[in-house]
């Protein structure tokens, strides 16, 4: 579903954020991107998202070779993703559920198909009773669940998620990580990036550590032993 | 209609701007609006433009009448009058109150004369020197007379005034270019983490730039609708005053506002002019936000 091969990053500033990485995730796999921060994980989902391009390398996404997409095409290679950020992203001047809505508005979707898809998000995050809410009345935790509810609202089949427990606390990190164990057990692939190591010891999934742009131990996906 | 209703939930800063607009607009268009009054004037004025022949006393009455005939043929001319010298001393005895001096004098002095009565044509007083350069060359013709050097003078200025009117409105819809260029900006930079989060979720760059273009119409006609109102205004208040002027000179001229079809012409142009600074500014700014 996602591969990545030879493939490095050199910013303009000569700054080397990630080199030589090789990557294969399965369909249906999910995975955890470790390392400090600096060590290149939101370069490597950038690159994925198509948000940075890679300077040597190739990356394919479902099947489709990026370095082949034109700038033109990256809005709807985009729209198969489903994108989390640590700073959640949501739009403050309107309410839960029109945030939960914008892809679904972006792709064109008909009125009545948005509000049940919506809805069925919303629920799936357990925040279906503040579709109406403004996001600014909300917990950190439940802004996230916003966010993430905004990322499946399209069913992409891939869930790229950067830092998304980064400013929760232990227990809500653990319920948004079961969010996405949820996700990914009805066949989503998953790729998070995170630091946070005692809680992916939790999750019991495969690791790739990240250390100055390199993959640490494995050159693949391969379980990672807890 | 959604980019209507944020104009709505910034009504103080929108309607600065469309205020703006409408007060850059309505100048040029005030302008335009009196210089079509005055030009409405003055044609008035020139169809009383007459070219006088005076012919040679060796022609008669009957080559008089046919000549009268075949100049009222002639391009550029409207109608012609002849008249006999008999029929000048009969005018001239009945007007000057010099009859008495005309007995003294015996026979009649008067040459025969046709007046010649222009069609106005676009091309203006050209066109009449033109006819007065032809007729001069009449082999009957002694003396040619036409007093329109004012008439001249007035549409040499209105002229220039048109000009000057085209060249102040180019300037000034060029600044409502820039001020919706500037606020649409203003937009887009105030909007910058929507955009960021829109191009994120797989937003085209079409998606993304079509409510700034709305918005820019939206601004570009509502400013129109303004600077109308403005001018619908000054002409009401010019209105009277006017009407007073033109009693005192015994003419029943009053002030004409721009009719339904330059109306609508202008809205039209005013929401184009908002378009194109929106465009102006989408195409500039949208391309530097990224997420990243």
């Amino acid at each position: 579903m996602i591969l990545l091969q030879h493939v490095s990053k050199r910013y303009p500033t000569g700054q080397e954020a990630l080199t030589d990485i090789n990557l294969h995730l399965n369909a249906g796999d999910m995975a955890f991107l470790t390392g400090h921060s600096g060590a290149g994980k939101s370069t490597l989902l950038k690159l994925i998202a198509l948000i940075e391009r890679p300077s040597r390398g190739q990356i394919v996404v479902a099947g489709q070779n990026l370095a082949a997409l034109g700038n033109r095409r990256i809005p709807f290679h985009r729209r198969r993703l489903g994108i989390i950020f640590q700073d959640h992203h949501l739009l403050f001047d309107r309410t839960v559920g029109d945030n939960v809505a914008l892809p679904l508005v972006i792709a064109g979707t008909r009125h009545t198909e948005i509000t049940r898809r919506v809805r069925a998000a919303l629920d799936k995050v357990g925040l279906l009773h503040k579709e109406n809410a403004m996001p600014i009345t909300l917990s950190t935790g439940e802004q996230q669940r916003v966010g993430i509810a905004r990322a499946v609202v399209n069913k992409p089949a891939i869930l790229l998620a950067d830092e998304p427990t980064g400013n929760l606390d232990p227990e809500l990190s653990v319920e948004i990580m079961r969010l996405f164990e949820e996700f990914n057990r009805v066949g989503v692939t998953v790729l998070i990036a995170s630091h946070d190591i005692e809680l992916i010891r939790l999750m019991r999934k495969p690791m790739i550590p990240l250390h100055e742009g390199r993959i640490a131990r494995h050159s693949s996906a391969t379980p990672v032993p807890a | 209609m959604f980019s209507l209703g944020k104009l709505w939930r910034t009504p103080a800063a929108s309607s600065m701007t469309i205020a703006v607009i409408g007060i850059a607009l309505a100048l040029p268009t005030g302008f335009y609006v009196l210089l079509q009054n005055m030009q409405g004037l003055v044609n008035g004025l020139d169809r009383g433009v007459q070219i006088t022949l005076y012919l040679k006393k060796s022609v008669n009455n009957q080559q008089l009448r046919a000549l009268s005939k075949t100049l009222s043929q002639w391009p550029g001319v409207d109608k012609t009058k002849a008249i006999t010298p008999a029929q000048g001393l009969a005018e001239f005895r009945r007007y000057s109150g010099f009859g008495n001096t005309l007995d003294a004098l015996g026979g009649n002095p008067l040459p025969p004369v046709i007046v010649i009565y222009p069609r106005w044509t676009k091309q203006g007083t050209d066109a009449l020197q033109a006819l007065s350069e032809r007729l001069k060359k009449l082999p009957q013709v002694e003396v040619i007379r036409m007093d329109m050097a004012w008439v001249q003078r007035l549409l040499a200025i209105i002229d220039i005034a048109q000009r000057a009117a085209w060249i102040v409105g180019g300037m000034l819809a060029l600044a409502v270019l820039l001020v919706v260029g500037n606020t649409i900006r203003l937009d887009i930079l105030g909007r910058r983490q929507e955009i960021e989060v829109a191009k994120l979720i797989g937003a085209t760059d079409a998606f993304i730039r079509r409510p700034f273009l709305y918005g820019g119409l939206w601004l570009g006609l509502l400013g129109g609708m303004t600077a109308l109102i403005l001018v619908g205004i000054a002409i009401f208040l010019m209105g009277g005053p006017v009407k007073h002027l033109a009693s005192l000179y015994g003419s029943p001229f009053k002030l004409h506002g721009l009719n339904a079809v330059t109306n609508i012409r202008f809205l039209a142009f005013s929401a184009l002019l908002g378009l194109a600074g929106a465009w102006l500014a989408v195409g500039r700014h949208l391309r530097d936000i990224e997420p990243g």
